[in-house]
């Protein structure tokens, strides 16, 4: 276990040096660096907002349901079947027909080619589960048709999110997808994550919609409530435009009223809509519908033909700019709900750093001394391979650009502590061998090759904690779990090549000294 | 040679003792859970203005109609701790909180931390808590039930939930919160009590198999005393660097460093006075680990 050859020797010596080498690039800036990798720190290090958001899927649910229930209402009046009762009850669809009309409308859902029942090959799996109870007909949406519809609002939903925290412009938002209804917000640098979340707690649904006196419309009327008052009117279900017409929205400031308001230019579909609706609705009032919210429903005077207009609404400068970005940036399929958020100011994290970097120090500093009082010669052995142990671990978080974490630099101290415990173990028990073998080289070598059972289970069990809490673990505490796994290894490395190498260096040198150790 | 088995008896008492007292108040007293699973609000405040105290502030924040509030001093200068329990927050209650205080108290104070967790996130936290916990329990188990025998692994388990349940009962007993950090503290007390215990129970083996004529009693004792040396020198380096991130890491890793504190002092106990008496107690004998290699 003592020996070294040559090679060995400048291997390890050249992977120290290039790990202390990574870890100081570090401390550098990146431009003057050769290596730009660097260790990202942590939302409670550098401060910032960690906001998880979740879908509200059930108005897509609804939605779903709505749209199958039209198709199915023409589908069976297309095929001349008399049905009856065609209605949604508990998020299940429910209709009724004659019992000469069951087998070929069964046929229809459970066709693999069925356009009303889309089947997906992937889940071997119909959208809608079909009961047949005597004459009547109930679908409801299976396991996969649900998540189907929850994994597709999730895609759309990211990428609105995406967009209006872009257009925010923060630095380097990570954005990312949890489960299948939930989105995680981190904004690294952003200590007040208010606008930014009264951003994303907007669907920004935006419709233009006649005011009505006639509640006979064929398409149906809902009232609806002003934004800022209490007032409200009754408005047609017919919608002229979305907000997915929109091509641009800017705020502006009115030159003749004086007011900010946010200016609209609309895709060439949007634009003939637009143009045909205001010629034949002069003098009417035309209803500007945000989240189920009248912001404003100014009276046509003239046709707008240009395809651009303007929406008024008691507007600061500062809501007229988001309400522009949201329209901008479109509708999300369904609300957003913010489940959790974790902000962290930029002083505490400053704070956070010195305190645990002072920590780091001071723990480190008394175990080195502690170590060296205690074994002299190996002390000073063990305290190098400490310190190119803290080297390897910086360096290989350095390398995978890993979080830091306060969590993660507490991992480190604790690596510091119980590194030496594998350095220790070899020690102690060759100090047990040096009492029955006089031999110093025998009983180095006996001291390395009996405690390794002992060093192996004792580090696999860390391990086996650590990486249980990086799977079940979240945020700042997976940050730890990551130091100490990898603590782990780096520890056992250095004992197991550095030290033994100090070790085998000393004494091959002084072999005829008595209580060597 | 220190004689440990003479104490086995006793410290056995002693620890049913602890761990019923530990179990009666985790199940009458409970534990103090914080936002991370208890959901809520938490605020870190700093104030600039000495005028500012947990008076002032309870007086403003009882005027908000926020439910059920903890308000405490939090480190030095002046920085408080604001916890308030009512879950159902809407996306802006921060920010109304924020107005509210500068009407009160004036501007002179800012947010260095926000908390907010949700009902469902904070049900779920403690769910996956739990499951690490017990997860890394079985892992455990099974390591140790692979490597060793099973009269080995049942002593191993059995130091690993002492360790666990005191360090819990301590928390309960002083009422200190349970956060997602002290999740990770109790993962890394069983990883480091198992470590622990493994040193021993490794010598233990060994010594198994090289005396057939000393009884487990004595050889438990012969076993602890090699090691001894290295029980001391681990344990006082991991707590050189335990209680540095206690007085020196900040507010925020106290409770984690704590927790760590206390399980490295009961592991290393739970090492040497209860997997060593279980061992005796199952009269594990040289007969117990030949058995096994000879198949």
């Amino acid at each position: 276990m003592l020996y070294f050859s040559k090679l060995k020797i400048i291997l390890i010596s050249l992977l120290s040096l290039f790990f202390i080498f990574i870890s100081f690039s570090n401390f550098q800036d990146s431009e003057n660096s050769l290596i730009s990798k660097r260790i990202n720190l942590g939302l409670d290090l550098q401060g910032g907002s960690y906001l998880l958001l979740e879908i509200d899927n059930e108005p897509v649910e609804l939605q779903k349901l709505q749209n199958t229930t039209s198709v199915i209402r023409n589908y069976l009046k297309d095929k001349k079947v008399n049905f009856t009762d065609l209605r949604i009850e508990k998020k299940t669809i429910l209709f009724s027909i004659p019992e000469q009309d069951i087998d070929v409308v069964e046929k229809k859902f459970l066709d693999k080619e069925s356009e009303i029942n889309p089947y997906y090959n992937q889940y071997k799996s119909h959208q809608f589960d079909l009961i047949i109870e005597a004459n009547e007909f109930k679908l409801k949406l299976s396991k996969y048709g649900l998540i189907e519809i929850k994994t597709s609002s999730q895609d759309q939903a990211i990428e609105i999110v995406r967009r209006r925290v872009d257009e925010v412009g923060t630095n380097e938002p990570n954005i990312l997808k949890r489960g299948n209804n939930r989105i995680l917000v981190e904004l690294p640098g952003l200590d007040d994550p208010m606008r930014i979340k009264s951003l994303l707690g907007k669907t920004a649904n935006l419709t233009f919609r006649f005011v009505t006196q006639n509640s006979n419309d064929t398409f149906g009327v809902e009232m609806l409530k002003f934004e800022d008052t209490t007032s409200e009117a009754l408005v047609s279900k017919r919608i002229i435009l979305s907000g997915e017409n929109l091509l641009d929205a800017q705020p502006q400031m009115n030159n003749q009223s004086n007011e900010t308001v946010v200016s609209f230019t609309l895709d060439r579909v949007g634009a003939k809509r637009f143009g045909k609706a205001t010629r034949t609705g002069i003098g009417k009032q035309l209803a500007i519908v945000l989240d189920g919210k009248i912001v404003s429903a100014p009276v046509i005077r003239d046709a707008i033909v240009s395809g651009s207009g303007q929406i008024s609404g008691n507007f600061t400068f500062q809501s007229a700019t988001d309400l522009a970005l949201l329209l901008r940036s479109g509708a999300l399929p369904a609300p957003l709900n913010i489940i959790e958020e974790r902000t962290v100011g930029p002083d505490l994290g400053q704070d956070s750093i010195n305190s645990g970097i002072f920590a780091l120090s001071l723990g480190f500093l008394l175990v080195i001394i502690f170590m060296f009082f205690k074994y002299k010669v190996f002390g000073l052995i063990a305290n190098i391979t400490l310190l190119i142990n803290l080297f390897f671990l910086v360096g290989i978080l350095t390398i995978f650009e890993a979080t830091l974490t306060l969590p993660g630099i507490a991992g480190i101290i604790l690596t510091v502590g119980m590194a030496v415990d594998a350095n220790v173990l070899i020690f102690e028990r060759i100090k047990e061998e040096s009492k029955q073998e006089k031999n110093n080289i025998i009983a180095f070598d006996a001291g390395y090759v009996k405690s390794k059972t002992a060093i192996l289970d004792a580090n696999i069990t860390t391990l086996i904690a650590a990486i249980i809490l990086f799977f079940m673990g979240s945020g700042p505490v997976k940050g730890f779990s990551v130091t100490l796994a990898v603590g782990i290894f780096t520890t056992l490395f250095s004992v197991y090549f550095i030290a033994r190498m100090l070790t085998s260096f000393y004494v091959v040198r002084n072999k005829e000294k008595v209580n060597l150790i | 040679m220190i004689n440990f088995n003479k104490f086995y008896k006793l410290f056995n008492l002693i620890s049913v003792s602890l761990v019923t007292i530990s179990i009666l108040l985790l199940f009458f007293k409970g534990l103090n859970f914080g936002v991370d699973f208890k959901g809520g609000t938490l605020i870190e405040l700093r104030a600039s203005d000495s005028k500012i105290t947990v008076i002032s502030l309870r007086d403003s924040f009882s005027n908000m109609e926020l439910g059920d509030i903890n308000i405490k001093k939090f480190g030095n200068e002046n920085d408080f701790l604001i916890k308030i329990e009512k879950k159902d927050t809407s996306a802006n209650a921060i920010e109304i909180i924020k107005k509210d205080l500068t009407y009160s108290i004036g501007g002179s104070f800012n947010f260095r931390r926000v908390e907010n967790v949700g009902p469902k996130v904070s049900s779920e936290l403690l769910k996956s808590g739990v499951i690490a916990i017990a997860l890394s329990l079985a892992a455990m188990l099974f390591y140790i039930w692979i490597r060793f025998e099973w009269q080995f692994s049942l002593g191993a388990i059995l130091a690993l939930f002492h360790d666990v349940i005191i360090t819990l009962g301590l928390f309960s007993l002083f009422n200190l919160e349970i956060n997602l950090s002290i999740v990770a503290a109790v993962l890394t007390i069983v990883g480091y009590s198992m470590n622990d215990t493994v040193v021993i129970y490794d010598r233990v083996r060994e010594n198994l198999r090289k005396f057939s004529d000393i009884k487990i009693f004595e050889l438990t004792n012969i076993s602890i005393n090699e090691t001894l040396s290295r029980t001391i020198i681990t344990s006082a380096t991991t707590l050189l660097a335990l209680v540095s991130i206690y007085l020196f890491g900040g507010e925020i890793l106290k409770g984690f460093s704590l927790a760590m504190i206390m399980g490295v002092v009961f592991g290393t106990y739970s090492s040497i006075y209860i997997a060593n008496p279980i061992l005796v107690k199952l009269r594990v004998s040289q007969k117990t680990i030949l058995k096994d290699e000879t198949n």
